[in-house]
């Protein structure tokens, strides 16, 4: 069956010319990868540092960059009631515009999270930030306000007081949200245009962190919702119908991958679904439990998979069988997605220190950098330069010209 | 009158009176196209209601000249709570382009408008918020006076400013003083975790503090346990106590006969343990019962922190439900508004443990306050006065 994949034309999704923009969680992509990127290994306060940007407030969530913009939601208040967009120049670190809004849904969180854990999606003209409160806001580059969405005001029992953090995905103009918890659960697809609901769909009762992912099968573009309790699936993007479910018990933290036909997941360590056939229930094609991700969503590039496990150990595996190939461990903790940038995968722990590995037959640690502060987010990587935060500030790192 | 006490006065008056108007809002006839452009975002609603409308507008009232940025915030003052962001995005746009283009914003007018507390909370806090950006001065010269203001924001920053002056007084050595500031910012504190460091310091000063009393949270109770919650099926079970309350019964529980026990938490934030109270009973259910006595019928919050979940009756009525276990817990973690009936209010908890093995979900307890819509403790009346130095 592998032999024939490569006839079925299966990508992510890249719904307009991508640029060089960084358009969601795990990039434009949604795969952590920017194969051509030459980035430095090393740099401190006086290399390799373009520029550092003070930001108010904080949260995990990763920076994007859409046409030139880098763009940065952070929370804060003693409340965490305060919810911010920030906008930079992705060349001077200049700050471009700011706006400010309350949080109508509920603001406790893990205290090492915040309201601001998820990532912004982009769909190259507008920018949908959302929160842990459950409010979903939609900005054009520019700054200005196109829509407003609390949807825990139309949801009042959407919520998790340890934190939500599932990032939101744009397909077909239309931007899904994932709010699975134990009071109003649901996944629900939001006109782009008018922030009016599409579709909404209701899901298990249980806390949930994984991402929607959105894919093209056979030339219909699909997104994928997993739970712990009921495994993956696949929904039309404009309407939430349920294309095909494979029964799981998996994960609740990390977000699947998809490339080539197949979908990677977490359930029994990782599980490669073949999903080529498009509406049918998809196949296993092997299960590992030595990839284990637990925090951070594992990566796959180049006929390889990699995951890393909360307590910093990274395992890179083959994608055609699930074997383990090679296994290093960094230490920390890690809470971000690592990102493959060039020859090099660059893992941040949540203390700031960012050890960047080669790519080979074995995988080797080739130079260590710390940022003194903690880090959640996944960096993003444009160009030849990676953007990364901590709750305090936004740095460039990108070599001297 | 010096601007000083100038200020004061107005505030004062306003929030205390509720009908001084400022000349700012007297003379201000909002621009027909602003209140025009206003009442779309005002009309936004559930699930994306007014949304097209809204979109327009907000674009035309983006482009409002700075002179008229007072008039924008004023849209807040009623609007519901997604409305208010619309119109802060408008604001901060308004604001930003001014600054941008080397413009100046109004902030006589703004300062107005900050000082006036008909106005609503939020809509104040953002014309500070940008006079505090343009005016070096403002927070030093405005802040001090917002003690006791309706924006909880706003007051937590002059509670800072009070504290950090007490912790200079205790520097310089100068006690009594300190000590006075300290009281006079813990009577203003509703914020939990500025409530707590100012009684901290009190108590190092050796002064008495009553917390439980300064939160409003309930402290004496009826405890009665256990009834079945296998499978979390006990939730909306209706168990005798929600049909009646009868202190004296005795009822068939999960597994043995079980009678109302008198309990009085010692807790400074009100907890009821029930694993110490009544044994650890996993997949079970526990009511609270008591009575509150109030002076009047008036509005108020019941505010509760419970790690499992909960229901609560007031005099019958149910009024909250969560049906929620083990996802972390706080203070005032869950409101509700409601009104308290002239004399005995009967109020009713229901607590449902689930059998959730993990260490992290053995928790099984509660607290539970009554408060006003700013978080000002509302007493019983009945409630033990045990005065102290701090309140009395």
């Amino acid at each position: 069956m592998k032999n024939l994949l490569p006839f079925f034309a299966i990508v992510f999704l890249v719904t307009v010319s991508t640029g060089a923009d960084w358009r969601q969680f795990r990039g434009t992509l949604g795969n952590s990868v920017a194969a051509d990127a030459n980035l430095p290994i090393e740099w401190n306060e006086d290399k390799n540092i373009a520029w550092t940007a003070d930001l108010v407030g904080r949260g995990p969530s990763s920076p994007i960059v859409v046409d030139g913009r880098v763009i940065v939601t952070a929370s804060g208040g003693v409340r965490q009631d305060r919810l911010y967009v920030l906008a930079f120049d992705a060349d001077s670190g200049e700050s471009l515009w700011r706006r400010e809004f309350w949080a109508t849904g509920r603001t406790l969180t893990h205290p090492e999270s915040a309201v601001a854990a998820p990532t912004p999606a982009s769909d190259g003209k507008r920018i949908f930030a959302f929160y842990s409160s459950n409010d979903l806001i939609c900005l054009d580059l520019d700054g200005n306000l196109l829509w407003y969405r609390g949807l825990a005001h139309d949801y009042p029992k959407a919520g998790n007081d340890v934190g939500m953090s599932a990032s939101p995905v744009v397909v077909d103009e239309t931007v899904i949200v994932q709010l699975e918890n134990q009071g109003d659960s649901f996944a629900t697809g939001i006109d782009v245009v008018t922030g009016e609901e599409r579709w909404r769909i209701d899901r298990d009762a249980r806390a949930n962190w994984t991402s929607p992912v959105g894919l093209e099968i056979n030339g219909q573009n699909v997104v994928l919702l997993q739970s712990p309790a009921t495994g993956i699936s696949a929904h039309n993007p404009l309407t939430g119908e349920t294309i095909w479910t494979f029964k799981a018990n998996s994960g609740g933290i990390a977000s699947p991958i998809a490339n080539d036909g197949r979908v990677f997941f977490a359930s029994k360590g990782i599980t490669a679904l073949n999903v080529a056939t498009g509406s049918v229930e998809p196949s296993v094609e092997w299960d590992s439990n030595q990839l284990n991700p637990s925090s951070a969503s594992p990566l796959l590039f180049a006929g390889r998979i990699y995951t890393m496990n909360r307590g910093g150990i990274l395992t890179c595996g083959s994608a055609d069988d699930g074997k383990k190939l090679w296994q290093l461990r960094l230490g920390g903790t890690h809470w971000a997605t690592p990102v493959i940038a060039g020859e090099h995968i660059y893992c941040v722990s949540f203390e700031g220190e960012v050890k960047v590995v080669s790519l080979g037959e074995k995988g080797e640690v080739v130079a260590t950098n710390q940022f003194p502060e903690k880090i959640q987010g996944t960096p993003a990587v444009v160009g030849d330069a990676m953007y990364i935060k901590s709750d305090q500030h936004l740095w460039k790192i990108a070599s001297e010209k | 009158m010096n601007r000083c006490h100038q200020f004061r006065f107005f505030v004062t008056a306003t929030f205390l009176a509720g009908f001084v108007t400022t000349a700012a809002a007297q003379k201000s006839s909002p621009d027909n196209a602003v209140a025009s452009h206003l009442q779309a975002l005002q009309a936004v609603g559930k699930k994306g209601e007014g949304h097209r409308a809204a979109t327009a507008a907000w674009k035309h009232l983006s482009q409002t000249d700075a002179t008229q940025i007072t008039e924008v915030l004023a849209g807040m003052d009623g609007a519901n709570e997604l409305a208010t962001n619309w119109i802060r995005a408008a604001v901060d746009a308004i604001a930003e382009r001014q600054l941008r283009s080397g413009g100046k914003l109004p902030t006589d007018s703004l300062e107005e408008f900050l000082i006036d507390t008909k106005h609503a909370p939020r809509a104040r806090r953002a014309a500070y918020e940008w006079l505090r950006r343009v005016d070096a001065s403002a927070e030093g010269r405005l802040i001090p006076e917002l003690m006791n203001d309706p924006s909880a924001e706003l007051r937590r920053d002059a509670v800072e400013m009070t504290t950090n002056n007490a912790a200079e007084l205790l520097q310089t050595e100068k006690k009594e003083d300190a000590i006075l500031a300290y009281r006079s910012a813990f009577r203003a504190a509703r914020d939990i975790d500025q409530i707590q460091d100012i009684a901290d310091t009190l108590k190092d000063l050796e002064q008495t503090v009553n917390l439980p009393r300064h939160f409003g949270f309930l402290l004496n109770w009826h405890l009665i346990a256990p009834f079945d919650n296998s499978g979390m099926s006990g939730f909306d079970s209706v168990y005798p106590p929600e049909e009646k309350v009868d202190l004296q019964a005795e009822y068939q529980g999960k597994g043995e006969v079980t009678t109302w026990a008198p309990h009085t938490t010692d807790d400074e934030f009100g907890t009821v343990d029930l694993n110490a109270t009544l044994g650890k009973i996993k997949g079970a259910i526990a009511y609270a019962y008591t009575e509150f006595s109030s002076a009047e019928s008036r509005n108020v919050d019941l505010r509760l922190g419970c790690i499992n979940g909960n229901k609560i009756w007031l005099n019958g009525e149910l009024v909250m439900s969560n049906h929620v276990y083990h996802a972390s817990t706080a203070i005032d973690q869950y409101k509700v508004k409601v009104k308290l009936k002239k004399g005995s209010n009967a109020i009713l908890v229901k607590i449902a443990q689930n059998e959730q093995e993990e260490g992290w979900a053995q928790r099984w307890q509660f607290q539970l306050r009554v408060c006003d819509q700013y978080g000002t403790a509302v007493l019983s009346t009945d409630r033990e006065k045990n005065k102290t130095a701090l309140l009395d």
